[in-house]
């Protein structure tokens, strides 16, 4: 338990998808302008990791690594099918996203109409392939490691983009200089956030 | 589309093709495309080349198979298409670079992977190469690559110089005897919130040049 609440802690605040990796930025810098939409889509992004990390580690799991075939029988345990897991990762995704905007659609056409063009898009969203290869890589132990760094990388990406929309909201009313009206004082804006989750390095429960 | 056939290969108009993306239209600095691998590969100058090398080619090919298969590929399934092609392109970049150059492919981790949800890749396929011919495509995805290649060389020259004060692993500012006159390596360049001041820094400096890229309130 104290293991899966490190992994949670460390995937908000110290290995954040924004920060420290720029997973996701595209629509981060393009999202981020009123705190509305941005809440909007830090939820989809959270749920679409809540559901698509964990699909596909036990897809990479039973599937494609080295060895996981051996359920087959004998003669498929050398097999190692990981040059796929591009291929089946995004497929994964694209697939979930589909489902997700038809739930939203029917469920709650509210939330779907303020989502708008950026639900097809968190498809093609790095954070959420991002995730799913991290997973990979760092080579959690369990559905339950896998499913906490899903929801602390998902909750980290919303904290950074509600803040950053917070912050832009506020700069509308301030005097930047002309060249960097617009991208650039984004740009330098999440580098100075990002100094300051800086400061979370190192904690460990 | 509706150029003549006999258009020269490298006419004045396929030559801004070429030219507008690394500048005016620069994909990272003035369409915001592709920023999230841009920012996390360019802590050392050889990975950044890499990366860019290898987005370059993907942009490129895909391009050019997209444009040439843009009449056969029915609408509704376009955006799964286009990232198959993209995928699989992808996936033999990664294995051709886990092959010939393992230890810049380890440095590069997901990053290699990530290519296939690059903005620019989508982005460019969806607004240039759905809609023109081969050729014109090839030209558009060059120079993308090289414009995003650029920023992430300026970006990995600066980060590496003054984090690490290498250039592609030559110890420069050793070299010229720096450090024994009390010059010490700025460790904040190594880390990622440098990444994004610098892109802001140079965004600010290509605005500035250019006051037509300056965004209205």
């Amino acid at each position: 338990m104290e293991n899966l609440l490190n992994i949670f802690i460390k995937s908000i605040f110290i290995d954040n998808m924004i920060f420290a990796y720029f997973l996701g930025m595209c629509s981060y810098l393009a999202v981020s302008k009123t705190v509305r939409t941005s809440v909007g889509l830090g939820i989809a992004v959270t749920f679409v990791l809540l559901i698509t990390v964990p699909v596909n580690y036990l897809i990479d799991t039973y599937l494609l690594k080295k060895g996981a075939l051996s359920w087959l029988g004998a003669s498929f345990a050398d097999l190692d099918l990981s040059f796929l897991s591009f291929m089946i990762f995004i497929a994964v995704i694209a697939a979930m996203v589909q489902i997700v905007e038809m739930v939203i659609e029917k469920f709650s056409p509210a939330l779907y109409n303020s989502l708008g063009i950026f639900l097809p898009l968190i498809a093609v969203n790095c954070a959420i392939l991002g995730a799913s290869l991290f997973m990979q890589e760092r080579e959690y132990h369990g559905i339950a490691e896998v499913t906490s760094f899903a929801l602390g990388s998902g909750i980290g990406w919303f904290l950074a983009i509600v803040g950053l929309a917070a912050i832009r909201e506020k700069l509308r009313y301030s005097n930047v200089p002309a060249p960097l009206r617009g991208l650039g004082i984004t740009f330098i804006l999440v580098g100075l956030m990002a100094i300051a989750f800086m400061g979370l390095m190192g904690i460990k429960l | 589309m509706s150029t003549p056939e006999k258009e020269p290969l490298l006419s004045a108009k396929n030559l801004k093709l070429l030219t507008s993306p690394v500048g005016k239209n620069n994909p990272i600095t003035v369409q915001v495309l592709g920023i999230c691998s841009a920012l996390a590969v360019t802590v050392k100058l050889k990975p950044a080349l890499v990366m860019a090398l290898s987005v370059t080619i993907v942009v490129a090919v895909s391009n050019v198979v997209i444009s040439a298969l843009r009449s056969r590929i029915p609408d509704r399934i376009r955006i799964i298409v286009q990232l198959v092609v993209i995928a699989t392109l992808v996936i033999i970049v990664d294995q051709v670079l886990k092959a010939y150059a393992f230890d810049v492919s380890k440095q590069l981790s997901v990053f290699v992977g990530l290519i296939i949800t690059n903005c620019i890749l989508m982005g460019r396929l969806e607004a240039f190469a759905m809609s023109n011919s081969p050729w014109k495509s090839f030209l558009d995805g060059l120079g993308n690559g090289a414009g995003y290649g650029l920023i992430l060389i300026v970006v990995g020259f600066f980060r590496e110089l003054l984090g690490s004060g290498t250039v592609m692993g030559y110890p420069v500012i050793q070299k010229l005897g720096l450090y024994s006159a009390g010059y010490e390596n700025n460790g904040m360049m190594i880390l990622p919130p440098m990444a994004l001041i610098l892109v802001g820094l140079i965004i600010w400096v290509q605005r500035s040049r250019d006051k037509s890229l300056i965004e209205n309130k």
